[in-house]
């Protein structure tokens, strides 16, 4: 999927950060991103990397589409609520 | 709710989409809708049909119902925006075929119950194939390290996947990692849709988060030589709803541009890092996209510098002998392709919620999250059709 999944970077070892989507903590790539990323950026994560940093005015808007979607998804089977957890499972677990 | 065939309907009068629908503007989401439904009755033909093609936009609009915002005159259709659709039987049996020569598969989920021309990687599997699935191109270097023969990661995707499989050949995999690479590239594809007579789109809905990578000037080529208009939105319903705002403003005037509408997140020149790596490890050639057409330089090949890590150069793939078996019966009549190109509807397909479902899919566009098939079987086919009156007050988002 292109939609990706936004994460909060909590930490940064070399090319992988550790990011924090809605209290699960993942290790992030950070090969391809064209920004510095540090501690407390929002990222965009797509199959394990980081495609972009988040523009720290865009950060609520883009969070409030994905907590819209897992918010009402728990119980039904919802394709993008899916993908977005699907994104959110990442390389490994910190 | 779902009858004895298993197609899911709505009840008419309580759209699905539009009960649930929250903008967090319902103000602005309004306002849009009725601008929407003044720039489109002003270019005064019906349909205008406007293409977008990315799965999670379609998710998006059949998720949150904004085909019930829509005025009737606008027909947004998805085209081949679903990377696990287009991804070509030939592909599939590349992989297929891998597994049943002992291989060992690594490849993204979606991919398992795509039909090849005898059997998907999930039969090759059930067969005893050992065929992984993995979040990320990354697992699959992993899990090349942790054993000693050799894993070939079956990479499938737009540019957007393919910068991550191309991250990872730069970073000196293990040598018993090996990539078989069915990447696609979307800009040339869009110019094969725009030369269909059948399909007359009249612009194009661009995906914000791949062009985050592309860049918009990516469209400049496009627009000069098609004279269509191409506007790069983002995801968020209000985004969606902007980006079809200016996309018929642009039909309406003539305008052969690129307007960027997610300025937040997508520059002219994209990102720089991500396209460098992407072309040093990969070259566009033309191949054939499931169901669509011949695309000239749509397919994504690992360049001669990694032919050491590339699985067609590296093994003797045996098609033949997988194409000894005959075809299944069902997949002549599936329609994945006219779909894709946007000629036909999902509902135009006689297998659609009968023989083809999700757990049992005929065609490719039944198997992904983001084949239109899929998503118009989860969310309820198109949703406006079930509405009496479109674009007055209240069609969007009141409640």
């Amino acid at each position: 999927m292109c939609l990706g999944v936004p994460g909060k970077v909590i930490e940064v070892r070399d090319a992988v950060a550790v990011v924090d989507f809605w209290g699960v903590r993942r290790h992030v790539r950070l090969d391809v991103v064209d920004e510095p990323v540090e501690p407390g950026d929002y990222i965009l994560n797509h199959v394990g990397y980081a495609i972009r940093r988040i523009p720290i005015g865009e950060i609520e808007a883009t969070l409030a589409l994905y907590e819209e979607l897992l918010a009402r998804a728990e119980a039904e089977d919802d394709l993008m609520a899916a993908d977005v957890r699907n994104e959110m499972q990442g390389t490994g677990n910190d | 709710m779902t009858d004895g065939s298993g197609v899911t309907r709505r009840s008419p009068g309580t759209p699905r989409g539009l009960a649930e629908l929250k903008f967090r503007d319902p103000t602005r989401a309004r306002a849009l809708s009725e601008a929407l439904a003044h720039v489109v009755a002003a270019i005064g033909r019906a349909p205008v049909s406007v293409m977008h093609v990315c799965g999670s936009h379609e998710q998006a609009i059949a998720r949150f119902g904004l085909r019930a915002a829509l005025p009737r005159g606008l027909n947004v259709i998805m085209g081949p925006g679903c990377p696990v659709c287009i991804t070509d039987v030939p592909e599939v049996d590349e992989g297929v075929a891998l597994a049943r020569q002992g291989v060992r598969i690594a490849t993204y989920g979606d991919m398992l119950k795509v039909p090849g021309t005898v059997m998907s990687l999930a039969d090759a599997q059930a067969e005893g194939g050992r065929v992984e699935v993995v979040y990320s191109v990354a697992q699959a270097v992993d899990l090349a390290r942790r054993c000693d023969e050799p894993v070939v990661f079956f990479a499938t995707g737009f540019e957007t996947t393919a910068v991550a499989t191309a991250a990872a050949v730069l970073r000196d995999p293990p040598a018993n990692f090996f990539v078989l690479s069915a990447h696609k590239y979307i800009p040339p594809v869009m110019e094969i849709v725009a030369e269909m007579p059948e399909t007359r789109v009249e612009g194009f809905l661009a995906a914000g988060h791949a062009a985050t990578i592309t860049g918009w000037g990516v469209f400049e080529p496009f627009v000069a030589r098609h004279r269509l208009p191409v506007v790069v939105a983002g995801f968020e319903p209000l985004d969606i709803l902007a980006g079809l705002l200016k996309l018929a403003e642009l039909v309406r005037d003539g305008a052969a541009d690129v307007a960027n509408m997610f300025p937040r997140c997508v520059t002219k020149e994209g990102n720089r890092r991500a396209q460098e790596q992407l072309w040093r490890v990969f070259r566009p050639i033309g191949g054939k996209w499931r169901g669509i057409a011949h695309v000239p330089n749509g397919n994504l090949r690992l360049r001669d510098e990694w032919a050491h890590l590339d699985a067609r150069r590296q093994f003797d793939i045996d098609l033949r002998r997988l194409w000894d078996h005959a075809p299944p019966a069902l997949v002549d009549a599936c329609i994945c392709g006219d779909i894709m190109a946007g000629i036909k509807a999902p509902t135009d397909c006689g297998l659609f919620g009968r023989e083809c479902v999700p757990h049992a899919p005929v065609g490719a566009c039944m198997v992904s999250s983001e084949g239109t098939c899929k998503i118009w079987h989860q969310y309820g086919g198109h949703p406006d059709l079930a509405l009496p009156a479109q674009g007055g007050d209240g069609a969007v988002c009141a409640r």
